[in-house]
């Protein structure tokens, strides 16, 4: 016999709403918590400025004589960070970033030149390779925040056009209120974790957006067959219906992504780290908003119309008894 | 049933072979050395720098504003028309120039110098009392920055070309006004990178009216506490090691340059490093006149001061006459001789330049990168491959066989397109395979729901295909679409993601509706009616 997880179920998702309410505003909440007051947005280079120098140690680097090898050079404001990475590679890497103000116009370099000659200077413990440098003057990162600000922009627009255009307005609303949804997580979760976020973790963000998208298309789509079919069901029990239906495909797909970002994330080095993060919350709750977030909305929307005396109009355009 | 299942096998081979071809070319010299032919690697991978300069362009205006001025005084002096000054008031608005104090007399004869063909760029507005106010055209003025622009990045390539960097990027940076994006494949040693930027600098030589002087308040006191309006202060040192001081330059050049036709590095006759150069003619002339006049035998000796990215390096006084041909001395090093003579031959850059943004990335960081993300992308797709050998079995190999034509096409689109893989581009791989057997999950799972309802083999196939087909239509679009603004949006790694995931989504398209629905159906022809397929 075939291997099936998900032959017949019948689960009640929309009676489960409040608990998916109360879930996605724990960590929603959680998130806007850190975000106000805890780690903020940890901001990346790109968007913040400034310089930021990653070295390779040959042997354990010590973060206190690092600090004591800036100081004693003059260089008091450096933020050292160990380079984390699952996969323990990068054990002995340190990022020394310094702020925006040294990495003005007239002397762009002069960060990084400060940093290698304290560590020539005062770090005695071991051998040293500089292996990245990042400079980003004031013009550059406002630029930077720009386009990622007019990109994921765009990207809303385009998906919201594109829905309204295949289905009708309160499903492309539906849709992006999940994916509003996914994205304050995810930057609640670099928050919480502070972790910074770059230009490729942007990248990553817009990736979840077009994922999380597809995943709810899915399952509106599953609705609007199962509309089309039937004119007595309430929308309750077709929405219901068709979660049920494309169960088996929603956990089944999603997981096979989701393994192989986590191979990512495991494996793919301390350079993507930030990325693969960003893409295994997204996954994770990308796949759960679609069910407890873009599904609920749809019917609370059509319940909205009811209670409000107005004649049901389905969301595929066929009229219903209510 | 007419399937023409041949002909469609055939097409797929033939696919699959012509994007092989894409990824290793015509095989020589081993495989893995045809494929880093064809697929080019991005700087994160290879190792290299990036770097956004911003070209000053106004300062092309204000130089030409400043040869204006010289020029408009000599015609006006020829003629006849004295007593007039001309100049630049407002040093906020270098394309406006000022002329004023013209005699009564000779008002039509200054209207006609005006006129003339010398100043046909400029909008001339007069007074009734004569004074004239040029302000150079708008057109002028973009025409000039944009050729300054162009000019720049010319120079600044071919300085690097005699540097010997292969491969290098240089072109118009599209995010901001004015700005050259450089990258530099296999140059990562930040000190490497700081020789070839002092390289590209603006070099011009000046007429020493006053100085040294220690700071600021002592130069504008000794000058009766203004600056004169053609003339400018200018730090740094008369010689190698001095300390910082300032010095009053006359602000016109007497030498800019793109005056220069050569310049060799070599040694005096005490063996100390020098520069002989070469000007053109007409610098040559220019030169002369002003040399002449003051050599330090004659009655006005004066000094020079070779300015480079407008502070001080030099300040030589002027032995004799020279025309277009001479040697400059100094406290230097072969080294910076050396260095000295190759920006003078490439030819100076029209206008400085400040940097914005730089981003280093060592061989060894490349090659970890690389290595990491093979391995995390054949750890994914082994998982991936053994869970649908498991879950859908037979259908499984199925898929599995679609997902490696889906590299292969991929890897081939491109080689075939001169694309550049990043390491976010492998993330992109890695995610297409994820998100391409969603496809064959979706098919899959359709055709398991029509076996349960009771229909047969053959019928669940198609029907399975015919509703899946609409929502794979939707969810790769809406996909693509974030890929496209991602890749318009993007900078270098970013777009190589965006390029990896397109390519991999157009693909999929391919082999999930074509070459599954092939397999499929040369399995079904093969079973007897009735037999159950194993999915």
């Amino acid at each position: 016999m075939s291997l099936e997880l998900f032959r017949t179920t019948n689960i009640d998702w929309l009676g489960k709403k409040w608990y998916f309410l109360g879930f996605s505003l724990i960590f929603s909440v959680l998130g806007v918590l850190s975000i106000l007051f805890w780690h903020h947005i940890p901001l990346g280079v790109d968007f913040k400025g400034g310089t930021q120098v990653r070295v390779a140690f040959d042997q354990t680097p010590n973060e206190d004589h690092i600090r004591q090898a800036m100081d004693r050079a003059g260089v008091h404001d450096a933020r050292i960070q160990r380079v984390s990475d699952p996969s323990g590679h990068a054990a002995n890497k340190v990022i020394i970033a310094l702020p925006e103000s040294t990495a003005t116009d007239q002397s762009h370099d002069a960060g990084r030149q400060s940093v290698e000659s304290a560590l020539n200077a005062n770090y005695h413990d071991s051998h040293f390779t500089i292996e990245q440098v990042e400079i980003v003057g004031p013009v550059a990162g406002m630029q930077l925040r720009k386009q990622a600000g007019l990109a994921t922009l765009y990207s809303l627009l385009g998906m919201l056009i594109y829905l309204w255009f295949r289905f009708e307005l309160i499903y492309g609303v539906a849709a992006v209120v999940a994916v509003f949804h996914d994205t304050l997580i995810t930057v609640g979760a670099f928050s919480l974790t502070n972790q910074e976020i770059t230009l490729t973790v942007i990248a990553a963000i817009l990736t979840l957006i077009g994922y999380s998208m597809n995943d709810t298309i899915v399952v509106f789509d599953r609705i609007r067959e199962n509309l089309a079919l039937s004119r007595r069901e309430s929308l309750h029990d077709v929405v219901n219906r068709s979660i049920n239906q494309t169960l088996s495909r929603t956990v089944i797909s999603s997981g096979l992504t989701f393994l192989t970002v986590l191979s990512l994330y495991l494996f793919g080095g301390e350079v993507l780290h930030g990325f693969s993060f960003a893409l295994v919350v997204g996954i994770l709750i990308g796949t759960y908003s679609s069910i407890a977030v873009a599904a609920p909305m749809l019917v609370a929307y059509q319940d909205w119309r009811v209670k409000r005396g107005k004649s049901v109009s389905l969301p595929a355009g066929k009229r219903a008894k209510v | 049933m007419g399937k023409n299942l041949a002909g469609k096998s055939a097409f797929i081979v033939a696919v699959l072979v012509i994007f092989c071809f894409g990824i290793v070319g015509i095989p020589h010299g081993g495989l893995t050395q045809s494929i880093k032919d064809r697929i080019h690697l991005g700087l994160d991978l290879k190792g290299g720098t990036h770097l956004v300069l911003e070209v000053h362009v106004a300062e092309a205006v204000g130089s030409a504003t400043d040869r204006d001025v010289a020029r408009l005084e000599e015609d006006l002096q020829k003629a006849g028309v004295t007593g007039a000054t001309v100049g630049k008031t407002d040093p906020t608005r270098p394309q406006t120039i000022v002329v004023s104090g013209i005699p009564a007399a000779k008002l039509s004869d200054a209207r006609s110098v005006l006129q003339g063909n010398d100043y046909s760029t400029y909008d001339v507005a007069t007074t009734a009392d004569g004074n004239s106010t040029l302000t150079m055209k708008l057109a002028a003025i973009r025409d000039l920055e944009t050729r300054t622009l162009d000019t720049s990045i010319e120079t600044i390539r071919e300085r690097i070309d005699k540097l010997g960097v292969a491969e290098p990027v240089i072109q118009k940076y599209g995010l901001g006004e004015n700005q050259i994006l450089v990258e530099l494949p296999g140059v990562s040693d930040p000190d490497r990178v700081e020789e070839i930027i002092q390289s590209t600098a603006k070099l011009s030589i000046h007429a020493v009216t006053g100085g040294p002087y220690d700071t600021d308040q002592a130069a504008l006191q000794a000058n009766g506490g203004v600056i004169p309006a053609d003339s400018m202060l200018v730090h740094g040192s008369g010689s190698a090691g001095a300390p910082d001081q300032i010095w009053l330059l006359k602000r016109v050049s007497e030498v800019e340059g793109t005056d220069f036709r050569d310049a060799q590095p070599g040694q005096d006759q005490n063996g100390r490093p020098n520069i002989r150069f070469n000007l053109t003619t007409e610098a040559g002339d220019r030169f002369y006149k002003y040399t002449e006049a003051h050599t330090a035998s004659s009655a006005t000796p004066g000094s020079m001061a070779i300015v480079l990215d407008n502070k001080v390096r030099e300040v030589a006084g002027i032995q004799s006459a020279i025309r277009d041909s001479g040697e400059i001395t100094g406290a230097f090093t072969q080294q910076q001789a050396n260095d000295l003579s190759l920006m003078l031959r490439t030819g100076a850059l029209p206008a400085s330049i400040s940097y914005l943004e730089t981003r280093t990335v060592g061989p060894s960081l490349g090659a970890a990168s690389i290595h990491q993300g093979i391995i995390a992308a054949i750890a994914g797709m082994l998982a991936v491959m053994v869970f649908m050998l498991i879950y859908y079995r037979g259908a499984g190999i199925n898929a599995d066989l679609a997902l490696i034509l889906n590299l292969v096409i991929l890897l081939g689109f491109m080689g075939f397109t001169g694309s550049t893989l990043t390491l976010p581009g492998i993330a992109g791989v890695i995610l297409t395979i994820g998100m391409g057997v969603d496809s064959n999950v979706l098919i899959f799972e359709r055709i398991r729901e029509e076996l349960r309802a009771g229909k047969t083999a053959a019928t669940a196939v198609q029907q399975g295909f015919a509703h899946a087909w609409v929502t794979i239509v939707d969810t790769h679009v809406t996909t693509i679409v974030s890929a496209m603004i991602l890749f318009l949006f993007g900078s270098g790694p970013v777009r190589g993601f965006a390029v990896t995931l397109a390519f991999g989504l157009f693909a999929n398209i391919f082999t999930a509706v074509l070459v599954s629905r092939v397999i499929f159906d040369t399995i079904l022809q093969k079973k007897e009616r009735g037999a159950a397929l194993s999915i």
